[in-house]
């Protein structure tokens, strides 16, 4: 049963274009657009230009009994529910990529394993269009992690079509090389009374840019939102959020932490919030905190709610950058624990609660681990040690 | 063994129009095993005392020495001076959310005897030490003194105690903001590491209440950053019957 109506109408919103697959909708941008004033586009390396390439990412995935994996063509995705692109990079990567990736969870079914799905790239020279179209049956309960490692100039459009009353978590770690580009957009449409936990952790990449969109099939769903980067010298770590409320009693909650250290270190966090007018009795919180670590590092943090009726239930943002507490750290130390330590100490549980929030076993410990290897580390740290501490256990 | 000699100490704060003198040369010896309290009215300087002694960088020593056993305390990092021995209890005690109580305990522990606890003993030691400060084992789990009540923050500070057990504790007016139970349960905690072989105590307050618990050997009265009159246990009752009145400088 579906209440809305087919074809909600859209909000035209600067900040949120209406989906389009025309390529003329989505100009190459100069830099000056709202949406893309943030974004350094020299270091794309040219990716929009949207050049055609057959290069792939390297595939090897765990698929619990009953999930399939195939391979569609973009119209076949088109018709099969995907999420139409908002801006340049998804749309070339609709266009290009040449078919789509499929993953049926049917409905019902209740995985107690995870999918994982590892994609690597050999080089930056590599430029790799992805389309990736899951569909999650209804009622069916699955956790769904993608990991990212080694270099390419990566472009993909990701879909989620979540089913009615279906539980799902879906984790997307960027543990790229020091040099990889990686524009990605997952788009998520919940159905009534379903539950999504969508959470990015990216910390590797020179430039990384994802979209986690989130819109509703129906009153009841509710979405959570999470993040978790760490930027290092030079790297471009961007995160934009759209919770779009186009039905009744929906909830979406965001909450993304950084760190930022070294000399160029950039996040951007953009979470985006759209109040339908027949979106009555929803709840959101947005948040986002941002923990600098030393100086020449640049925290953007930008919430923006739009809200069209009156009759929600709660509507709340909060956003906030701060360096290490000089207090915090002193108390640690007048208790005999080195400088080194107490920072690890107060980072570690900057980011302790997010990290259980996430809520798969398997990837919390890792995380841990590799919010310390990263603050540990120097210039020279080897990149991809998330994957690597990864395969080890799962 | 432990004395902790602080000799001529001079300390100012920056402040928008300058540095500001707090500390005008405080001079005073807690020989092995002794109790001493440090009694003054608000603003008079004692807390930035037991901060210049643990090392806040907010401070800056202007002069003088602070010697714990002959080994010279300022020039020691935060965390070396804690691992020398010596231990504040603050007036404020911070919180650091995300950080477990347990976890810090054990961290805090094991860099203060530069190894890590023995696990069995070690949670046995922690539970107690949280209960007899009628703390539940609950706490071990939550974020350090985050969500925390005054007294049980207070509380916290002197479980620390007894568990990192220093040579030299400084207490910073650790008796404010309890009520008459907490305070008993805090002034036995402190009466019990008292008991132990030649530990040293700076009890920094306001009030004389807590002196009925715990007993000092001797009593200094502190005005406009320095020691104004030195004394016995007798001084804390003429302090309670006329107040700090007499060591004011004559305004008006
Ligand atoms: N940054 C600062 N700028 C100006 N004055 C300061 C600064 N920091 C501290 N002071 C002053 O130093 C003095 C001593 O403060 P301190 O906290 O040591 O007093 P105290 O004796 O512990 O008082 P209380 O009984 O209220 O705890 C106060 O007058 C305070 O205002
Ligand atoms: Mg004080």
């Amino acid at each position: 049963m579906t209440v809305t109506a087919a074809a909600p109408a859209r909000v035209e919103s600067h900040l949120n274009p209406p989906p389009s697959y025309d390529l003329a909708d989505h100009p190459a941008p100069t830099g000056r657009e709202e949406v893309w004033r943030f974004t350094p586009l020299k270091r794309l390396r040219g990716l929009l230009d949207g050049e055609p390439s057959d290069a792939c990412l390297e595939w090897d995935t765990t698929l619990p009994e009953g999930v399939t994996l195939s391979t569609v063509t973009a119209e076949e995705a088109r018709a099969l529910g995907e999420l139409g692109p908002n801006e340049r990079p998804a749309a070339l990567a609709a266009s290009l990529s040449g078919g789509a990736a499929l993953l049926d969870v049917p409905a019902e079914l209740e995985c107690d394993e995870p999918v994982v799905i590892r994609l690597s790239g050999n080089t930056v020279e590599d430029l790799v269009w992805g389309q990736l179209l899951y569909r999650i049956g209804a009622h069916a309960k699955v956790t769904i992690v993608l990991v990212h490692t080694g270099a390419a100039r990566y472009c993909a459009i990701s879909t989620f079509v979540v089913g009615d009353g279906a539980q799902v978590d879906i984790v997307s770690v960027q543990d790229w090389d020091d040099d990889a580009v990686h524009l990605g957009r997952d788009a998520i449409r919940v159905g009534r009374d379903a539950r999504v936990k969508h959470t990015s952790v990216s910390f590797g990449g020179d430039l990384v840019r994802l979209h986690a969109n989130v819109e509703y099939d129906g009153p009841g769903g509710e979405a959570e939102l999470l993040g978790l980067y760490f930027a290092d010298a030079g790297q471009h770590l961007e995160h934009r959020l759209f919770a779009d409320h186009n039905a009744p009693r929906t909830s979406s909650n965001v909450n993304y932490k950084g760190a930022l250290q070294g000399q160029g270190a950039h996040t951007v966090w953009i979470g985006n919030v759209l109040i339908r007018k027949e979106a009555e009795g929803i709840e959101t919180y947005e948040e986002n905190r941002n923990l600098v670590l030393t100086d020449g590092c640049q925290a953007d943090s930008v919430p923006n709610l739009e809200i069209e009726t009156g009759e929600i239930e709660g509507a709340g943002h909060a956003s906030a950058t701060a360096r290490f507490d000089d207090e915090q750290l002193f108390y640690l130390q007048s208790r005999g624990v080195s400088v080194e330590e107490a920072r690890r100490l107060v980072l570690h549980g900057f980011f302790a609660d997010l990290i259980r929030k996430i809520g798969v076993p398997f990837l919390e410990e890792q995380l841990t681990e590799t919010v310390e290897k990263e603050l540990a580390k120097n210039m020279l740290a080897a990149p991809g040690e998330f994957a690597s501490a990864l395969e080890g256990s799962a | 063994m432990s004395t902790l000699e602080i000799t001529d100490l001079a300390v100012s704060v920056s402040t928008e129009d300058g540095p500001k003198q707090i500390l005008k040369g405080v001079t005073l010896t807690i020989d092995d095993g002794q109790t001493h309290a440090i009694m003054g009215p608000n603003g008079s300087g004692k807390s930035t005392l037991a901060y210049s002694i643990a090392g806040h960088p907010k401070y800056e020593i202007t002069g003088g020495s602070v010697t714990l056993d002959g080994e010279d305390v300022l020039a020691m990092s935060v965390d070396e001076r804690a691992r020398a021995g010596l231990f504040l209890a603050m007036q404020y005690p911070v919180e650091v959310p995300g950080v477990s109580v347990a976890n810090f305990l054990r961290t805090a522990k094991t860099a203060i005897d530069g190894e890590a606890p023995k696990l069995r003993t070690w949670v046995k030691d922690v539970n107690g030490a949280l209960d007899r400060l009628n703390l539940d084992s609950t706490f071990s789990q939550r974020s350090v003194n985050e969500g925390f009540s005054g007294g049980e923050k207070k509380r916290h500070e002197i479980a620390q105690l007894e568990l990192l057990d220093p040579k030299v504790a400084i207490l910073d007016e650790t008796d404010s903001g309890l009520d008459i139970d907490a305070l008993k349960i805090v002034s036995e905690g402190v009466n019990r590491f008292r008991e132990r072989e030649g530990k040293g105590v700076l009890l920094i307050t306001h009030y004389t209440r807590i002196l009925r618990y715990i007993t000092p050997d001797v009593v200094h009265v502190f005005v406009d950053g320095k020691v104004a009159e030195s004394g016995g246990p007798e001084l804390a009752d003429k302090l309670e019957a006329e107040g700090y009145e007499s060591y004011l400088p004559v305004a008006r």
